[in-house]
């Protein structure tokens, strides 16, 4: 039987690989590649990544309000806990593996313990074409994960610095900022109207929305392809990183959600969450309040490595791993 | 013909651009200079260090403001002082005539 879930998983990770989004992303890639030009007008980006804010928020909204509240106290202190935790591993990882200063590890470290709203939906997309069930409340953990690892990070950054890091400003601006905002109207909206308002959107914010997600994809594949150069000169530890840490973020995310008791849907998409590294709230708040932190490595592990890599591997590998764990 | 302070106006036009993250704290920064108003426009283009996250955050700002010759003087002070060394900003002064200077003084 186990055997069977290992093919079956494989058969899903090339289901997976062959999905329209993958596929936008890789189109993306390629461009960037023979040079080409796909970016988006900033102003149809800007518009797509707060479609794609506001619908995921939307849709938990509503499976929260049929979910048992009960059932979500566990994973959400564990969430919190991650949240915490990760980039703590992070920070002290770089220091193994890399010669990057302590200001550039807990800005990477920032990121990673943050969360990447498009790998988590990707991921969604993925488990609904396996036809694996999710909890309805794994959109509150992706709002839960979203801040802490921020605020770790940059509290590990200021370590060791002259001056104070004006963290509860960037906090304040993160907080304030779109993606948290919309994520978080989107589950209050979508906790309000239940299912029966969202009928009436669904063919907007349903309906289209892996269209609009593969659309995204091909502007995220163009942007990573664009980051991949910066990587020369940081060395080999930091693709390694870059590689290796969501693994293990990723099976602490699934072990996790398993021991609180949620089942292999629900436990893959919390190793995805612990896994995947912000590239839009992360990157904003630290370049405001870590100026002299570089961005060549912190955007290009986050993005140019680690999401393709979650995309394509990560996110298979954590449902092979929750299924022989949780299943 | 060669005398620049001949003609000077009252009026100074200070142009920043700048990658978009920061626009929101240029703005309150402008104002603390002594700025009352300014005119904001999406920008593209690169600069020599290229060191940003304007990619994922709406490229750059230009942002433009007439403001008297001491009040330009303060924003660039401001701006040597905390936003060249770390942020990707360029701003220049010039000399202008506008119509109804005094709004701007």
């Amino acid at each position: 039987m186990p055997q069977m879930g290992a093919t079956d998983t494989l058969q899903l990770a090339i289901d997976n690989l062959l999905s329209p989004p993958v596929l936008g992303f890789a189109l993306g890639l390629l461009a960037v590649a023979i040079g080409g030009d796909l970016r988006l007008p900033d102003a149809v980006y800007q518009g797509l990544s707060m479609y794609l804010l506001l619908a995921i928020g939307l849709k938990g909204g509503v499976a929260l309000r049929e979910a048992d509240i009960g059932d979500l106290v566990l994973p959400a202190l564990a969430a919190l806990a991650l949240g915490v935790l990760i980039p703590l591993a992070a920070y002290l990882a770089l220091r193994v593996i890399t010669r990057l200063g302590s200001l550039d590890r807990g800005a990477i470290a920032a990121h990673y313990g943050s969360t990447s709203l498009v790998t988590f939906t990707a991921a969604l997309v993925f488990l609904e074409a396996s036809q694996l069930a999710v909890e309805g409340y794994v959109v509150t953990l992706l709002a839960i994960l979203e801040i802490p690892g921020i605020v770790v990070g940059l509290l590990l950054a200021g370590r060791g610095m002259n001056r104070e890091v004006p963290w509860g400003e960037s906090l304040r601006e993160v907080l304030a900022g779109k993606s948290v905002l919309l994520l978080a109207g989107g589950l209050l909206i979508g906790v309000l109207t239940g299912p029966t308002g969202y009928e009436r959107i669904e063919p907007f914010f349903g309906a289209l929305f892996v269209g609009v997600l593969t659309l995204f994809l091909v502007e995220l594949g163009t942007l990573a392809g664009r980051r991949l150069p910066d990587i020369r000169g940081a060395g080999w530890g930091l693709p390694a990183f870059a590689i290796a840490f969501p693994v293990l973020a990723g099976t602490a995310g699934v072990l996790a959600g398993g021991a609180t008791g949620m089942g292999v849907g629900g436990a893959t998409v919390l190793g995805v969450l612990c896994a995947s590294a912000s590239y839009i709230a992360a990157p904003a708040a630290v370049r405001l309040a870590l100026p002299e932190a570089n961005p060549g490595y912190y955007l290009t592990t986050a993005l140019g490595i680690t999401f393709p890599f979650n995309l394509v591997v990560g996110i298979p590998l954590y449902l092979m791993i929750a299924r022989e764990v949780v299943g | 013909m060669n005398e620049p302070h001949a003609h000077r106006g009252a009026v100074a036009l200070v142009t920043i651009v700048a990658e978009a993250v920061v626009e929101q704290r240029l703005v309150r920064d402008l104002r603390e200079a002594g700025a009352h108003g300014w005119t904001i426009t999406a920008a593209r283009g690169e600069g020599p260090r290229n060191r940003r996250v304007g990619d994922l955050e709406g490229g750059n700002v230009r942002i433009e403001t007439l403001v008297s010759h001491a009040t330009a003087d303060a924003i660039m002070a401001r701006l040597s002082a905390d936003w060249f060394p770390h942020y990707a900003v360029v701003a220049w002064v010039a000399d202008v005539e506008v119509a109804r200077e005094d709004r701007y003084l």
